[in-house]
């Protein structure tokens, strides 16, 4: 049963496609990993699923799930770290789902936070401003409410970017918890080795699919130079795209 | 003697009494208004959004004269209009917010100068783009108080989203459809309690009652809730203090109780707990851990 599936999506700005032609299924449970270089479009499929982006072309089906049921790490979160607000209080933030606009936070909530604190490792943290942290730390503080969405999908925008192995390798370890509890995760990477030791699925793309199936059989010499030989640029005079799109599925 | 200096006036005279009324009002409501103005960045906005009302007031003073119904309503209906016009801007294109204010307020300032001087300019009517605190009749004073009630209801309903708006507003997007609609009902609280402040402060300096608490509270605390009684308290405090700094020395109310809240700020600046220059300066030796 699939969790996503992708009909011919394009995405992309101003009508110059950043992600062209894809096609394809995610299974229910599954840990792809999305790969490519700079510019190759991963960030905007990832939003392009969580509905930030509308796609220009096709459709994405998310197997049920409404688009604010998605637990989605961004990776420049637009956070506002001077905002005077607490650990406890923001990572408490990721219950929204089920305490919206007025619902309260009671005892039963106040644990689940707490131990979504604790399980990033970040017991002693709760009364903290969120302004006072490191940077893995805030990534430990975001893992937390991702946890606490309690999400059947989960999309992770380059996640370990920037953070020391001590810290990826706990949040690493919760990625998999995630996935033992038959949760969908998605996560744009860019180390491949961690894609190659954890991730059973892999999407490589370059503005467009190169090749997604299996690990060890995509992630190949050939479907790397590919990817790297990818043209950035937008052509300003480019014309409409004739393609059906049926011809280029991964 | 003290109590002849601080009390007094309130005893002795009903209008110092309103005045006193009606500046509570104001601080109760526009304190937290203004702290979230200033976390947001959007400081400068209040101010924009006090000038985009002066159309709608000069025309609610052209219908019926010196009526502070017709200008409120007049007020409202313009700063309302400003305000939706630039957030669904702002929200539909890529233009910026501030972008998009800007130049929707100067279309309604340009408007509402085009309106008062083909009137030709009257003196009344400065009167009350200054303020008058000292003249709140009974009925003015319970549109100041009503506004201020509606703004502390619906600053409940929308705080939620509100905050989490204000720290990542990506995150409220993903989660949830109330950040546009929590966004337009702040900017329609912004100008509820703008119109309220240039009743009492006139529309130069009714951001005043707004911002300088908001600014105040900042350097006194980290935590939100904190920040807004703090704000709230400094409202208070100032508008109290330059009413009877008004009283005894004959300086306009409006600007007087602007300065004193500034003396405030001022000294938070300097002796602040949180970021003060002296902390700064002299921040003690360093800790264990």
């Amino acid at each position: 049963m699939a969790q996503l599936a992708f009909h011919n999506v394009t995405l992309g700005y101003d009508r110059h496609p950043a992600v062209h032609h894809l096609n394809g299924e995610v299974a229910r449970g599954a840990l792809v990993a999305v790969i490519g270089p700079n510019g190759a479009g991963k960030s905007t499929l990832l939003r392009g699923i969580v509905g930030i982006l509308k796609p220009l072309d096709g459709s994405i089906h998310l197997g049920g799930l409404d688009s604010r049921d998605i637990a989605y790490l961004p990776q420049s979160a637009e956070i506002d770290r001077s905002f005077p607000i607490s650990v406890f209080d923001f990572v408490g933030t990721g219950l929204w789902r089920d305490a919206g606009l007025f619902g309260g936070i009671g005892k039963a909530a106040r644990g689940k936070i707490l131990r979504a604190i604790a399980s990033v490792g970040l017991n002693g943290f709760e009364n903290r401003p969120i302004g006072t942290l490191s940077g893995g730390q805030m990534q430990r503080v975001l893992f937390a409410r991702v946890l606490l969405q309690d999400a059947a999908l989960i999309v992770l925008d380059e996640p370990f970017n920037a953070i020391d192995s001590k810290t990826t390798t706990d949040l690493l370890a919760l990625v998999k918890q995630w996935q033992g509890e038959g949760r969908t995760v998605l996560a744009a990477l860019h180390d491949m080795e961690m894609v190659r030791n954890h991730f059973s699925q892999t999407l490589v793309l370059a503005r467009g699919p190169v090749a997604w199936g299996p690990t060890a059989e995509v992630l190949t010499p050939e479907n790397l130079l590919v990817a790297m030989r990818m043209c950035e640029a937008f052509d300003d005079s480019a014309t409409a795209c004739a393609e059906d799109g049926r011809s280029r599925a991964a | 003697m003290v109590y002849d200096a601080l009390i007094g006036p309130f005893t002795e005279f009903e209008f110092m009494r309103r005045a006193l009324a009606a500046v509570i009002a104001l601080s109760l409501a526009g304190a937290p208004i203004g702290v979230f103005l200033m976390l947001r960045r959007m400081s400068l906005v209040g101010d924009a959004m006090a000038h985009a009302i002066l159309p709608g007031a000069a025309v609610g003073f052209l219908l019926s004269g010196l009526n502070l119904f017709a200008m409120t309503a007049g007020g409202l209906i313009a700063g309302f209009t400003v305000a939706i016009l630039a957030g669904v801007v702002a929200r539909s294109t890529g233009l910026k917010e501030d972008a998009s204010l800007a130049t929707f307020y100067l279309a309604s300032l340009a408007l509402g100068v085009t309106i008062v001087s083909i009137k030709g300019t009257n003196i009344d009517l400065l009167h009350v783009l200054f303020g008058n605190i000292l003249a709140m009749d009974d009925q003015t004073l319970l549109v100041v108080a009503f506004n201020a009630t509606v703004t502390l209801l619906v600053l409940a309903v929308i705080y939620r989203p509100l905050v989490i708006e204000s720290v990542d507003p990506l995150f409220l997007r993903t989660v949830s459809r109330a950040g546009g609609p929590a966004h337009l009902a702040f900017l329609a609280l912004v100008v509820i309690n703008l119109v309220n402040g240039f009743q009492a402060l006139g529309t130069l300096l009714a951001v005043g009652l707004m911002i300088l608490p908001a600014g105040i509270a900042r350097f006194w605390s980290r935590d939100l809730t904190v920040m807004i009684c703090i704000a709230v308290v400094a409202a208070a405090v100032s508008g109290y203090a330059g009413l009877v700094l008004s009283f005894q020395t004959r300086v306009p109310s409006g600007p007087a109780v602007v300065l004193v809240a500034t003396v405030l700020y001022i000294v938070s600046v300097l002796f602040g707990r949180v970021g003060g220059i002296v902390r700064q300066l002299f921040p003690g030796r360093h800790l264990e851990a």
